[in-house]
């Protein structure tokens, strides 16, 4: 009974506990931890938006934060100091509000998504958190070096004669795509505090940058199991339990 | 002796021209200063040779398939970050052979929690370090101590009796005397 309960749920959260903090440490890398709520915000009305018009939520969420993704980097260079994560947050919740105000289905995905539904996720979802995080966590590790540099020596490339673009634009449609996968399952808040506090903590204490990824990682992760067994025995959702657990241990180790 | 790098009336700017036309060769093997007051344009000279400035009149000619290096006066964004000297290095392919044994054994700490000068050195040196057949410095003696711009010197003569040539700029006169072969001086005043 467990088993078919809470493993395909855990096994879930588990594959994104490991995923977002490792993400989440390449978007404080670039300053661009805010364009991760956005993201998920975008994935949010884009799910909302799709129910609406008759297509699969999920489908509709990743389009929506791929585009977001592929095409932030033209609005960035105009809209410079976070404006256009802020202006594609504020979108994002504006039109999912509005959406879940004036359809009773998407009400309903709506709370889901923002209150996060993991102990609904399917074997469906679990294939793809695991795959895509697996596949994500494999291209971080190539564009790894890349990124780095693109931060520390920005003229790099160029002296090089190397395009910069592709990797920026990779990289941010990466992040997109995993933010969306995280919201439809983890809720916009928990997929936020899972790729915003566990680097925000080792960022402070780690030695380098490795043990940066494997401490933003151990977190999560020790974050993640505290907070499935917390919300469990307490009868709880799990977003907020698992947001409220990664606050109270950022603010004891800060 | 193999040219590098050849500028003929070079006038260099961002938005628009902000030097005086300037003519330079740079060989192999060459240590040449840039010297002149503030505002008359050195850095850029150095960005547009790098590429990140315009080149507005004049002729640039690099020799083809040189690698450049450049270091710049911006401090690269380290401080909150957990990366040690040793990655910092690793990632331009920069080795760690030839540090002062004032760095060479705090390569494993964190770069922001090494002080300014220590964390210039480390910086630059990941540039200087980094293959490249021409390197470019800006102002590379701010911040060092004698012992860093002593360490400094030697080492740039070394890198440019290795073939490397080099473009420094540098208020430091004594610096610019004991390391360069000749010295261009920028003029100042109204710029075509």
């Amino acid at each position: 009974m467990w088993h078919e309960l809470f493993l395909t749920p855990f096994l879930t959260g588990l594959a994104l506990a490991v995923l977002l903090p490792v993400l989440g440490s390449y978007l404080r890398l670039r300053d661009e931890w805010l364009a991760a709520l956005a993201y998920s915000h975008v994935a949010a009305a884009g799910a909302l938006l799709a129910l609406v018009a008759g297509l699969a939520p999920a489908l509709g969420g990743l389009a929506a934060a791929g585009l977001a993704g592929a095409t932030r980097r033209l609005f960035s260079r105009r809209l410079s100091g976070g404006a256009a994560d802020a202006l594609l947050l504020s979108g994002g919740w504006a039109l999912a509000v509005l959406l879940a105000a004036n359809h009773p289905l998407a009400e309903r995905l709506g709370h889901a998504l923002f209150d996060g539904q993991l102990y609904f996720a399917d074997a469906g979802q679990l294939g793809l958190a695991v795959g895509g995080g697996a596949l994500a966590l494999f291209a971080l590790r190539r564009l790894s070096r890349h990124l780095l540099l693109a931060r520390i020596y920005p003229d790099f490339f160029r002296l090089r004669g190397v395009q910069a673009w592709p990797i920026a634009v990779g990289f941010d449609l990466l992040a997109a795509l995993c933010l969306a996968l995280a919201t439809m399952i983890l809720g916009v808040m928990g997929a936020f505090s899972l790729v915003f506090i566990p680097p925000w903590l080792a960022f402070r204490r780690a030695a380098n940058w490795r043990a940066g990824l494997r401490l933003a990682l151990a977190i999560g992760a020790l974050g993640y199991l505290g907070a499935f067994a917390l919300a469990l025995a307490l009868d709880q959702p799990f977003g907020p339990v698992l947001t409220i657990l990664l606050v109270m241990l950022g603010l004891i180790v800060a | 002796m193999t040219c590098l790098l050849r500028a003929q009336g070079l006038v260099a700017g961002w938005q628009q021209p902000a030097t005086q036309p300037l003519d330079l060769t740079i060989t192999a093997g060459e240590v040449v200063g840039l010297t002149g007051p503030n505002g008359v344009g050195k850095s850029t000279v150095l960005a547009a040779i790098a590429g990140r400035a315009k080149v507005f009149a004049g002729r640039l000619e690099r020799a083809p398939g040189i690698r450049l290096g450049l270091q710049t006066q911006d401090v690269p964004p380290v401080v909150g970050m957990p990366i040690s000297g040793r990655e910092l290095l690793a990632l331009t392919d920069a080795t760690p052979t030839g540090l002062p044994p004032w760095l060479a054994d705090r390569l494993d700490i964190r770069l922001d929690c090494l002080s300014g000068g220590q964390r210039h050195y480390l910086t630059l040196w990941a540039v200087l370090q980094a293959p490249a057949d021409l390197l470019l410095l800006d102002e590379p003696t701010n911040n060092l101590d004698q012992a860093g711009v002593a360490h400094l010197t030697a080492h740039l003569r070394e890198r440019a009796e290795n073939g490397s040539g080099l473009l420094v700029v540098s208020h430091d006169a004594a610096f610019v005397g004991a390391v360069c072969d000749r010295v261009i001086e920028l003029g100042a005043g109204d710029v075509a």
